[in-house]
């Protein structure tokens, strides 16, 4: 093995990390500041690449469909919050396992209905279609380059809105004590549907950029949300700076798993998971 | 009749009326009811360990899938292999893998123990389905339905359906009949107190971890019994048994039926199989029988959202209804 070919694990590690932080610090917000399981994160996940595909062959363009997509999925977050999830915020996670579980099938169904059960593939974008050389015959393609780096930048938005303005004040506030933000005047409930819509796009947004990379499949869904569920235990619940390290842990582990031991490569991370449990049972950055 | 003398006597006429069924001679209902009958101990195994000890474990098809491949890797291929032994071995497999796993898991709580056992149970799925050990993710047939014989005379015929229907309905009934027991006895007096207040039982000196252990070793040897059922009854088993749709299947049924409450538990499975089975009958819905799940889904988000005690709940209102009027009526 030599290390452009270690380069390039390391670089598409890098790489799935970074989309699994896109998926799982929603689910970790949401967690962490609604204090809801949604099972259905991975739905969303789903919904973007199905979204980024249908629109991106009636526009012909990846990116206008990006465009068209985001503040779909961000009315959709909105419109669940508003009548769904706020009725679970009191309630036993036990419900909110129920409810979200029956979402996923709902969300199946309609997809099956929708688009079809078909698997589908996106064009990756002609401006980004390029690959760098790096031996005679090695190379890495510019768009996972492209789609890290994005990540990267709202990985950076992300901490800036929460750590340096106002709003993510009031976010902060709102995962410690609720009602003494109430009190204070603040619309929490604006803020939670808030939180939870910027979740909701965020997977949406990781589904829509990585449907050229992957194909575009039923049930794609549920492998997202079981390994971001691992990404946000490990990282430790509510922690966003969490997310981003378990996220680049797995995605480095996964990645060099199915190259160095492919049978054993699926176990990986949840043995990573058990490690770290035992050894942090409120994970790496939770909060005892 | 009082209530008391109810629940002593309606179990034992319900299993009755149960017996009776495969003589109505219709092999379909005779399976349905005999998967029905097999969920049904796997939603009691859980509804021990959610309902009673207050660990939601989102990992319980992993005994379900470990007793089903215990069997099919244990037997010889082409013969029949002696449920004398590998009923017993296959749940001893289980009971193993839950006081190793409990172990670990139960130092965790809340959502990081419905994670954790998550956690365990996708591990058995990825070495079932990427390595060659149970046949990847094809899985392995079972040829030969285990046998009962008790020297030269076979006891029970596993291949003929009634007689397995009525096996299945005995471990069924065995099984709910074994949980009462233990949950009115003090052990399960102080596996509801750990639910209620784990801080205060530790403090008036009961070995919490201990009966947390014993309760989902439990739990494990009891949904490897359904498995091994399961697996006798399809004849085959692959990674799908111990999926985390699994998982999360049998704990809708310990919901919908009412946590808490083993006949919830029965309940639960019985609504969740035979909607399964009326959602998806094309004489009765058409095109919309291939998109049962979406119905199924509405009906789940309508029970979290509006029925939080389940079918159990609801058959309680109704039963208790009358009196709370009477009550009433008699203030005024």
């Amino acid at each position: 093995m030599d290390l452009a070919f270690i380069l390039i694990q390391l670089l598409n590690g890098l790489q799935y990390g970074l989309l699994l932080f896109l998926v799982s610090s929603g689910l970790t917000l949401v967690f962490g500041i609604m204090g809801i399981i949604n099972l259905a994160h991975g739905s969303f996940y789903m919904v973007g690449a199905y979204l980024a595909w249908s629109l991106a062959s009636m526009t012909g363009n990846l990116a206008t469909a990006i465009a068209i997509a985001i503040p779909l999925t961000v009315v959709l977050g909105m419109a669940l919050e508003k009548l769904l999830f706020r009725q679970l915020y009191t309630r036993d996670h036990l419900y909110q396992v129920l409810l979200t579980y029956g979402l996923i099938l709902v969300f199946e169904e309609l997809r099956s209905i929708i688009w079809g059960d078909d698997v589908h593939g996106v064009a990756v974008p002609a401006l980004l279609n390029a690959s760098i050389p790096l031996t005679e015959n090695l190379s890495y393609p510019v768009y996972r380059l492209a789609i890290s780096g994005v990540c990267l930048l709202l990985a950076l938005a992300l901490y800036l809105l929460i750590q340096k303005t106002r709003l993510g004040m009031m976010i902060r506030a709102g995962a410690s004590n609720r009602d003494m933000v109430q009190s204070l005047g603040i619309d929490i409930k604006l803020i939670y549907t808030l939180v939870f819509a910027m979740g909701v796009a965020l997977a949406a947004f990781a589904g829509m950029i990585n449907a050229p990379l992957s194909s575009v499949t039923p049930n794609m869904g549920s492998h997202v949300l079981i390994i971001c569920f691992v990404v946000v235990v490990i990282g430790g619940i509510g922690s966003v700076k969490g997310a981003m390290a378990a996220s680049l842990m797995i995605g480095l582990a996964e990645t060099f798993g199915q190259v160095l031991v492919p049978d054993f490569a699926g176990m990986i991370v949840y043995v990573l998971m058990a490690v770290v449990l035992v050894w942090r049972p409120e994970g790496l950055f939770g909060r005892k | 009749m009082n209530h008391g003398a109810l629940s002593r006597w309606l179990p034992w006429v319900v299993v009755g009326l149960f017996a009776l069924f495969p003589l109505l001679e219709s092999t379909f209902y005779t399976q349905l009811v005999t998967k029905v009958l097999i969920m049904a101990i796997f939603a009691m195994s859980l509804d021990l360990l959610v309902g009673y000890t207050g660990l939601v474990s989102f990992g319980h098809a992993a005994y379900f899938g470990l007793a089903g491949y215990a069997l099919a890797l244990m037997g010889p291929k082409y013969e029949a292999a002696s449920l004398w032994w590998t009923l017993p071995a296959s749940l001893g497999i289980c009971v193993v893998f839950a006081l190793v796993t409990g172990l670990l898991v139960l130092r965790t709580r809340g959502i990081y123990f419905i994670m954790v056992t998550l956690a365990f149970a996708q591990m058995l799925f990825f070495i079932f389905h990427d390595t060659k050990l149970g046949g990847g993710s094809d899985g392995i047939y079972i040829y030969a339905k285990p046998t009962m014989n008790l020297g030269e005379t076979v006891l029970v015929n596993l291949e003929k359906l009634d007689q397995f229907y009525w096996l299945v309905l005995a471990f069924t009934a065995a099984s709910f009949f074994l949980l009462r027991r233990i949950l009115g006895s003090s052990f399960g007096r102080t596996l509801v107190g750990i639910k209620v207040n784990e801080h205060r039982m530790r403090a008036l000196g009961f070995p919490v971890f201990r009966y947390q252990l014993a309760s989902f070793a439990l739990a494990g040897a009891l949904g490897g019994l359904a498995g091994y059922l399961a697996a006798v009854q399809f004849g085959f088993v692959n990674p799908e048994i111990l999926s985390w749709h699994q998982s999360g299947m049998v704990l809708m049924m310990v919901i919908l039926g009412g946590m808490g409450t083993l006949h919830g538990a029965v309940l639960g499975a019985f609504a969740f199989v035979l909607l399964q089975e009326v959602l998806s009958n094309q004489a009765w819905f058409g095109v919309a029988a291939k998109h049962w799940q979406l119905a199924m889904g509405i009906l789940i988000m309508l029970v979290a959202l509006y029925l939080p005690q389940g079918l159990a709940g609801l058959m309680n209102s109704f039963r208790r209804k009358p009196q709370v009027e009477a009550e009433e009526g008699a203030d005024g």
